[in-house]
C-alpha cells in the first residue's frame, strides 16, 4: 500500500510536467483571444477622444431616469487593465480550472463589453446624444423564443429523435397563436392554440420518424417547408377586408406584468421581473426541462432511449413510448416559443415570421452540447448579441450590416475554436425497431 | 463507453448501404426491378401530394365554403364548386409549366439553379455532410459574378467565362470554409453552414451600400445589371445555362460513380471510421466535399444572375438554398435523381404562378406545400403503400445523413 501511495505521489509531482497537446492547443488559442481583446481594448481607448459618455440604468432614456454622465477613460483602461491582467494569467497557465476561471472569463467578457459599448457610444457627430442602455430587458425578451425552442431540441434529441423541424414548430405556433388569440379576443388563447400547434407539428415528427422510420433529418428539413407553405397558404386565405380579418389575424398582444417586488431590484429587476407571461413561462420551462431531465425517473429514462435504446428495451422501458412523450412535451416548449413572433411581440402573423430564428436553436442545442442549461447559455448569447446589434443601430460607427454578422461569425470561432467536436446522444436519429 | 450497440447500428447500416446500391450508385438502370419500385412509389407520392393538395384548395375556395353553408339543402353544389375549383387549379398549374414553349423554357429556366444547387446538396449528403449552406454559397457566387457582370468591360465569350468563373469561386470559397473547419476542428458542419449563411447575406447587404455595387446616382441597395455581354445567350426560347446545368449533372455523377475522389466521397459517407482505416484522408474529403458542393452553389447562382440580365438585390438568392435541400431529398441524393426533381420543382414554381393568376386564384403558395408533401411521402414508402394499398416492398429509400455524425 505504501509503495502505491508513493508511486501515485510521484505521479502526481510530475503531472503538471507533462502536458498534453491538446491542453497546450487550447491555452495557446485561449492566449490569443485575450491578447486579441487586450489589444483592441487599448486601441478603444487611445482613439476615443471626447470622455464624456452618457448612460441610463434603464432601458430607454424616460423623464424619470435622465442620462447620466459616464467618463470614458478611465473605463476604458480599467477594462484593458482587466483583460491584460487575465492575458498574463493565460500565459502563466494560472487560471483555475473551476469556477474562479468560470469569473475570471466573466470579467474579460465584462471588461470588453464595456470598453467596446462605451467606444461604440462615444464621439458621437450628430447633435441627438444616444446613451448607453440597459441591454439585459432586451436580451432576455429576444432570447424567449431561441430558449424555448432549444430546450424542445434537448427533449426530443435526448429521447433519440433528432428535431431539425424547431423553426417549423415556430411557424405553426405563431401562426395558430395569431388566429387564437384573434378568434377569443384573449391574448393568453393564443399561448394555448401555439401549444397545439407545437405539439400537433411534434406529433407529424414523431409518426414519421417513429411509425414510418422516415430518415429524420430528411423529415425535419420537409416539416419546416411544410410549415412554411402551410402558413404562407393560410395566411393568403385570410381576407383583407378588416372586419373579417379582425377574427383571424389581429391577435391582441400580451401584457408585461412587473412581478411585485423583484421587478423593483435595481438593474435587474426591470429586466427580469417586468416581462409577459411568455417570459415567465420561459423561466419555468427551463426549471422544468432540467429538472425532469435529470431529477425524475421519466427523466431517466428519456435519456436511456436516447443513449442506448436496446439496452433501455431489455429492462422494460418502452422505446418508442417514450420517445412519443418526450417528442410532444417538446413541442410545447416549441410551440410557445413559436407564440413569440405574434402575441408575444408584434401581434399579426406575417410570412415567415421567426425569420430562421428556429435553426438558431437547433444551433443552440449542438453549442449547448444537448443539455438544457447549456443550450439556454447559448440561446441567451444569441439573445445578447442581437440585442447589441439594434441598441447600436441608432450610432453611427459601425456599418449595422456588418454588425449584424457579428453574432454569427462570434458563433463560428466559439465552435471551430473552442467547442469543437460534440458528443451527440448515442442514439440520436436511429429509429428502434424491436427484433 | 465504447460499446456502441454494434447489433442494431449494424442492420440499419446494411440495409441503407444495399439500398444505396440499388437505387443510388449508377444502379443497372436497363434492368427495371431496380428501378421500378422506385419509380412507382414516386408516381404515388406526386399522387398522394396532389390529393392532400386538391383538399387545401376545397377548403380554400370562397364558392366552396359558401356552397357548404347549404350543404344538407343542396349538395350538388358544393361537389360542383368543389370539383371546378380542383380542376381549373391544377389544370393551370399543368398547362403553366409545361403547356406551351414559354411555359416550357420558364420550367427549365427554373429548374437549372434547382438543379446545381441541388447537385451541390446532394454530393455533400453523399460524403456525410449536411449542407445547409446552399444559401449563403449562392450569395456569394452571386456577389462575385455580378460583379464581374456589370463592373468590367470584356470581350463577349471572354465576360461570360469570367463571370462565371467568378461565381463558381465564390460559392466554392465559402463552401470550403465549412469543409475546412469541419476536418480541422470538429466544427459541426450543421452549425457553420447556418451560420455562414447569415454572415454572407448581411455581407451582400453591406456590400450594396457601397458605391462600386450601388447603380450611380442612387442610394438604392440594387445594382446595375449584368452587362449583355456577360448573359448567357438564349437557345430554343430558354438560356444556355439550362444546357450548362445538365453538363454539370452529367459530371457530378462521373465524379461520384468513376472517380477515385467520388469514390472516397461515398466512403467516408457511409462510414467515416471505415475510410479513416483504408487509409483515406477523411479531412482532405471533407473539404473538398464542400469545396466542390459550394462552387456548384455558386454555379446556381451564376444562372440565377446572368440568366436574366439581373441585378444584384437583398434578395437575389430568393430562398433557392432551402430549396435546393429539399431538391437533393427528393432526389435521393443521386444526380439523375436530383436532375428529375429539380424539372420537378422548376415546373410547380412555374405552373404555380398561372394558378395563381387562373380563375381559381388558388395561392402560389400551395406549390411550395405540394413540394413538403411529396418528399415526405417520399420519405415514407411505408406509409405510401399502406395508403394505396401497394404490395411491392423495396424503393423509395433516402439514403444519407444518418444522424449529426461527427
Amino acid at each position: 500500500m505504501g509503495l502505491v501511495t508513493a508511486i501515485t505521489a510521484e505521479a502526481a509531482q510530475d503531472l503538471p510536467r507533462v502536458r498534453d497537446r491538446a491542453d497546450v492547443v487550447r491555452q495557446v488559442k485561449l492566449v490569443v483571444v485575450m491578447a486579441v481583446v487586450t489589444a483592441l481594448l487599448v486601441f478603444f481607448a487611445l482613439t476615443v477622444d471626447n470622455s464624456h459618455v452618457q448612460f441610463v440604468l434603464g432601458e430607454r432614456v424616460t423623464v424619470d431616469s435622465p442620462p447620466k454622465e459616464l467618463p470614458a477613460h478611465p473605463v476604458l483602461w480599467v477594462s484593458a487593465v482587466v483583460a491584460a491582467v487575465g492575458t498574463v494569467l493565460a500565459a502563466a497557465n494560472r487560471i483555475p480550472r473551476d469556477w474562479r476561471g468560470v469569473v475570471v472569463y466573466l470579467l474579460v467578457g465584462l471588461a470588453f463589453y464595456a470598453g467596446f459599448i462605451v467606444w461604440a457610444y462615444s464621439d458621437q457627430s450628430g447633435s441627438f446624444q444616444s446613451s448607453i442602455a440597459n441591454p439585459l430587458p432586451g436580451t432576455i425578451r429576444i432570447a424567449t423564443p431561441l430558449v424555448l425552442g432549444a430546450l424542445a431540441g434537448c427533449m426530443c434529441e435526448r429521447a433519440g429523435v433528432i428535431n431539425i423541424a424547431i423553426e417549423g414548430q415556430f411557424l405553426m405556433g405563431a401562426f395558430f397563436a395569431s388566429v387564437a388569440a384573434s378568434l377569443a379576443f384573449n391574448a393568453y388563447m393564443g399561448l394555448v392554440g401555439a401549444i397545439l400547434a407545437g405539439v400537433g407539428m411534434a406529433a407529424l415528427l414523431a409518426v414519421f420518424a417513429l411509425r414510418y422510420l422516415v430518415n429524420q433529418v430528411v423529415l425535419g428539413v420537409v416539416l419546416i417547408a411544410l410549415a412554411t407553405g402551410l402558413t404562407s397558404f393560410l395566411l393568403s386565405q385570410i381576407p383583407g377586408d378588416p372586419a373579417i380579418k379582425q377574427y383571424f389575424n389581429e391577435p391582441p398582444r400580451l401584457d408585461t406584468i412587473a412581478i411585485p417586488g423583484l421587478s423593483q431590484i435595481p438593474v435587474v429587476g426591470e429586466a427580469l421581473f417586468n416581462q409577459t407571461a411568455l417570459v415567465y413561462l420561459m423561466y419555468v420551462s427551463v426549471v422544468v426541462v432540467a429538472f425532469v431531465l435529470f431529477q425524475t425517473k421519466w427523466g431517466l429514462r428519456v435519456r436511456s432511449v436516447g443513449e442506448h435504446p436496446k439496452a433501455a428495451d431489455t429492462v422494460g422501458i418502452k422505446v418508442n413510448r417514450v420517445r412519443w412523450q418526450a417528442v410532444l412535451f417538446g413541442g410545447v416548449f416549441a410551440g410557445l416559443g413559436g407564440a413569440y413572433y405574434t402575441v408575444g411581440s408584434t401581434g399579426a402573423f406575417d410570412r415567415e415570421v421567426s425569420a430562421g430564428n428556429g435553426f438558431i436553436a437547433l444551433a443552440a442545442v449542438i453549442m449547448g452540447r444537448w443539455h438544457p442549461l447549456g443550450a439556454t447559455a447559448a440561446a441567451v448569447f444569441f439573445g445578447f448579441m442581437w440585442n447589441l446589434q439594434s441598441q447600436l443601430s441608432f450610432v453611427d460607427k459601425i456599418p449595422s450590416q456588418l454588425l449584424g454578422m457579428t453574432p454569427y461569425l462570434a458563433t463560428i470561432i466559439a465552435v471551430a475554436g473552442f467547442v469543437g467536436r460534440v458528443r451527440p446522444p448515442a442514439a440520436d436519429g436511429e429509429p428502434y425497431v424491436k427484433s | 463507453m465504447t460499446d456502441k450497440p454494434e447489433p442494431d447500428a449494424a442492420e440499419p447500416d446494411a440495409e441503407t448501404h444495399a439500398r444505396a446500391e440499388s437505387v443510388g450508385q449508377g444502379a443497372d438502370l436497363r434492368s427495371p426491378v431496380t428501378w421500378l419500385p422506385t419509380v412507382k412509389v414516386t408516381a404515388a407520392a406526386i399522387l398522394l401530394a396532389l390529393v392532400v393538395g386538391a383538399l387545401l384548395i376545397v377548403v380554400s375556395d370562397r364558392e366552396v365554403i359558401e356552397a357548404a353553408g347549404y350543404f344538407f339543402d343542396y349538395p350538388w353544389d358544393f361537389f360542383k364548386f368543389a370539383g371546378e375549383a380542383i380542376w381549373e387549379s391544377y389544370r393551370a398549374l399543368v398547362l403553366g409549366a409545361v403547356g406551351s414553349g414559354a411555359a416550357l423554357s420558364q420550367t427549365l429556366e427554373r429548374a437549372a439553379p434547382l438543379i446545381c444547387a441541388g447537385l451541390g446538396v446532394s454530393l455533400a449528403f453523399r460524403a456525410g455532410m449536411f449542407n445547409i449552406g446552399a444559401q449563403g454559397q449562392l450569395i456569394i457566387g452571386a456577389v462575385c459574378a455580378g460583379f464581374v457582370g456589370f463592373t468590367f468591360d470584356l470581350p463577349i465569350g471572354l465576360h461570360l467565362l469570367l463571370a462565371l468563373v467568378a461565381g463558381v469561386a465564390g460559392g466554392a470559397l465559402w463552401g470550403a470554409i465549412a469543409g475546412y473547419l469541419k476536418a480541422q476542428t470538429g466544427a459541426h458542419e450543421v452549425i457553420t453552414t447556418i451560420m455562414l449563411n447569415y454572415v454572407a447575406s448581411s455581407t451582400l447587404l453591406y456590400l450594396l451600400t457601397k458605391d462600386a455595387f450601388q447603380r450611380p446616382g442612387s442610394d438604392n441597395p440594387r445594382s446595375l445589371p449584368v452587362d449583355d455581354s456577360a448573359t448567357f445567350p438564349m437557345l430554343f426560347g430558354f438560356h444556355s445555362g439550362v444546357l450548362v446545368a445538365i453538363a454539370v449533372a452529367v459530371v457530378a455523377w462521373w465524379l461520384l460513380e468513376r472517380t477515385t475522389l467520388g469514390f472516397e466521397m461515398r466512403a467516408v459517407g457511409a462510414n467515416a471510421d471505415a475510410a479513416r482505416t483504408a487509409g483515406m484522408s477523411v479531412r482532405k474529403v471533407y473539404t473538398l466535399t464542400m469545396l466542390i458542393a459550394g462552387g456548384l452553389a455558386g454555379l446556381a447562382a451564376v444562372q440565377q444572375i446572368l440568366g436574366h440580365h439581373d441585378s444584384l438585390t437583398a434578395n437575389v438568392a430568393g430562398s433557392l438554398g432551402f430549396d435546393a435541400i429539399t431538391v437533393a431529398l427528393l432526389g435521393r441524393a443521386t444526380p439523375l435523381g436530383t436532375v428529375l426533381a429539380g424539372l420537378l420543382f422548376g415546373a410547380l414554381a412555374s405552373g404555380g404562378i398561372q394558378m395563381q393568376a387562373s380563375e381559381a386564384a388558388t395561392p402560389v403558395e400551395l406549390t411550395q406545400v405540394l413540394q413538403a408533401l411529396i418528399v415526405l411521402f417520399v420519405a415514407a414508402p411505408a406509409l405510401v403503400r399502406g395508403v394505396l394499398r401497394m404490395k411491392e416492398s423495396g424503393g423509395g429509400a433516402t439514403v444519407m445523413a444518418k444522424g449529426w455524425g461527427s
